[in-house]
């Protein structure tokens, strides 16, 4: 982060106050770090057992948004984080997320910096590595991205899709918004129903990973499991569709359709 | 986690929710003594980890002990639903005069737990929700002041009980949600909760435990074994033992990934350039040589697997680590089967260099790695 660019004014490591890690200074209290340095936002890499109360202290210590990179929390924690989140108006991005990244500028998040570029797509993903990979196809027809946004491959999440689509809408750099989904849960039929309401009036090209995927197996994120007849990939598909948008067969045609018809 | 029924109804008892008198058997002998001890009329039930075994013939019923142990002796070791049965729950048989539905499930989209409720017990919730959703009372609990004993009386009033009776529903109600909340589940469900004489009971269980939760809960070390495990093939359940995430599909393409997504993704390729693949396997971030290593000797190790494609973007997984894995592998293993590697990203020149000294092929694009792994797997002549 600090080679692409990011401030990273503070590290917070209990019972390591007073290190330095790559010139940054290590404090044992956000609370503490505050007095000495001037922070908005957090990411939080802390295991698991820990993450909840890591990400309430940076809530409750006025940062936003805080990210929490952390996979394997329970639900309850997560349900909790943001429920608590929402009353201090603090926006969560996570957990088990790659993170944010504003290419060209600044990222708050662990994605590889070569595969983004400058540019006008927009990016909100549910999955981490396909979204690399979705996002090189895009650097590679010359668009680039202006924001990307990694949700989260838990059930419960801090961001969903509408919220970034909102967001998107009037964010002056982003043209045309790349979509990502993947089996389990409604998010983006949800979100297929505010394109079709209006709430969203860009271009968008998707992409659902999981079509070959076994119901009630937990495919690798701890969200993505088709339950009962909810959740399938084809009912995603066929949702986006109804509602105008790009539904790729393949991740490389993403970018395609965003170069060519959509562009 | 899926815990069976009767490991639910432990659960459940200890929260004080009421249920049948009965217990566990794996032979015709215990199955026998319960059927003593509980007497009278009974129900003998097959412990399996999926819904719907009542209507497959998994729950029948006996007048007298011997058919009891009979039944029991039928069922156990028999296979329905394409599981074995190793055990059988012998419980009194319940004079019903009403089934109710009662649950707590997470909400996704609300980001909390929502109660769900009907008077149409002891059926599918799905096919209520589809056929009657008017039939069903929703409420979304707000996470940071829980399910409140008033909250459980509105559901129960709404549900159409008064006076006692719904003091008594309301209060089973928040005990279920007291087993919800203390055990981590992401599914709490009494289905049928059936009204009898003697009050409210659960005449079945369901308790699905938040995997991510497991380290809160070591009481529940020594059910996981047999329980999910009766659920996994035997490969799943060996690379379980291996620390992989792991699922087994039906063809014969050998598939690695780095990241959920990816991984499905790279299936579904695949799966549109007409090849069918043999397994998920997500080797997740940041995976060393020996994890990688691991997982390529564990999936090549599947005689169903005809050729394997290992797909990785690097970004806290390096290329350079991810060859040596898999190098390290064809060592260990001397498998002759075909690999196509795609990767890209970080330490990629490193990677494919290593893997060019070891003749392995390396594509660019997961579209032409997937092609050429589907044409290595039909024995094809690809160059």
């Amino acid at each position: 982060m600090l080679e692409y660019g990011t401030k990273i004014v503070a590290g917070v490591t209990p019972g390591r106050g007073g290190d330095e890690v790559c010139g940054v200074p290590v404090y044992d209290t956000i609370a503490e770090a505050k007095e000495h340095r001037t922070m908005d936002a957090s990411i939080v890499f802390v295991p698991a057992p820990y993450a909840l109360d890591a990400a309430l202290e940076a809530v409750e210590a006025g940062l936003d948004p805080v990210v929490v990179i952390t996979e394997g929390i329970p639900v309850r924690d997560t349900i909790e984080l943001a429920a608590r989140a929402r009353r201090a108006g603090t926006t969560i991005v996570g957990p088990n997320t790659p993170g944010l990244i504003k290419p060209g500028e600044s990222k708050l998040g662990i994605m590889p910096a070569q595969v983004f570029r400058e540019g006008s797509v927009g990016i909100v993903s549910r999955s981490g590595t396909l979204f690399y990979e979705i996002a090189a196809h895009v650097t590679r027809v010359g668009l680039g991205q202006s924001m990307c946004v990694g949700l989260g491959g838990d059930p419960v999440v801090g961001l969903d899709f509408i919220d970034v689509l909102r967001w998107f809408e009037h964010d002056e750099e982003t043209d045309s918004v790349a979509l990502i989904g993947e089996i389990g849960g409604d998010a983006e039929e949800r979100a297929a129903e505010f394109i079709s309401e209006g709430g969203f009036t860009k271009p968008v090209a998707a992409y659902i990973a999981g079509r070959s995927a076994v119901p009630g197996k937990r495919m690798g994120h701890a969200g993505a499991i088709i339950q009962g007849s909810t959740g399938t990939a084809e009912s995603k598909m066929k949702v986006l569709r109804n509602a105008g948008v790009a539904v790729g067969e393949l991740p490389g045609d993403v970018a395609r359709f965003l170069k060519g018809p959509l562009g | 986690m899926k815990l069976l029924e009767y490991q639910a109804k432990q659960v459940f008892q200890k929260f004080d929710i009421p249920v049948p008198k009965g217990g566990v058997a794996e032979t015709i002998l215990e199955a026998e003594e319960i059927a003593k001890m509980v007497g009278g009329p009974l129900a003998i039930k097959a412990q399996l980890p999926v819904g719907g075994r009542g209507k497959a013939g998994g729950i029948l019923f006996a007048e007298t002990t011997n058919k009891a142990a009979e039944i029991a002796g039928r069922l156990l070791g028999s296979r329905l639903m394409d599981l074995e049965i190793k055990k059988v729950l012998v419980e009194e048989k319940l004079n019903i005069k009403k089934e109710l539905y009662l649950g707590v499930v997470v909400d996704r989209k609300n980001r909390s737990y929502m109660v769900l409720a009907s008077s149409e017990g002891g059926v599918d919730i799905e096919e209520v929700a589809a056929r009657t959703p008017e039939k069903i009372v929703r409420h979304l609990v707000d996470p940071l002041d829980g399910l409140r004993s008033y909250h459980a009386r509105l559901v129960a009033k709404r549900l159409g009980y008064t006076g006692r009776e719904m003091s008594a529903l309301a209060d089973l109600l928040l005990k279920l949600y007291r087993v919800a909340m203390e055990m981590d589940a992401e599914l709490t469900e009494i289905n049928p909760l059936v009204v009898t004489d003697a009050g409210l009971m659960a005449a079945d269980a369901r308790l699905n435990i938040d995997n991510n939760a497991l380290f809160r809960h070591p009481e529940l070390d020594e059910l996981s074994e047999e329980d999910e495990a009766s659920e996994l093939s035997e490969r799943e359940l060996e690379a379980r033992g291996l620390g992989l995430t792991y699922v087994e599909l039906d063809g014969d393409i050998g598939v690695i990934g780095n990241g959920a997504g990816l991984t499905m993704a790279t299936i579904d390729t695949v799966t549109l350039k007409g090849g069918m693949a043999s397994n998920f396997l997500d080797l997740g971030g940041g995976a060393s040589a020996e994890r990688i290593g691991a997982g390529v000797s564990f999936v090549l190790s599947d005689p169903r697997v005809k050729a394997l494609f290992v797909n990785i973007l690097g970004g806290i997984t390096r290329c350079d680590e991810t060859a040596q894995g898999i190098i390290e592998a064809m060592r260990l293993t001397s498998s002759e089967k075909p690999i196509v590697v795609r990767m890209t990203g970080t330490n990629e020149e490193e990677g494919k260099r290593l893997l060019g000294e070891a003749r392995i092929d390396t594509l660019d694009t997961m579209e032409e790695a997937a092609e050429r792994v589907v044409a290595l797997a039909r024995g094809g002549q690809v160059w």
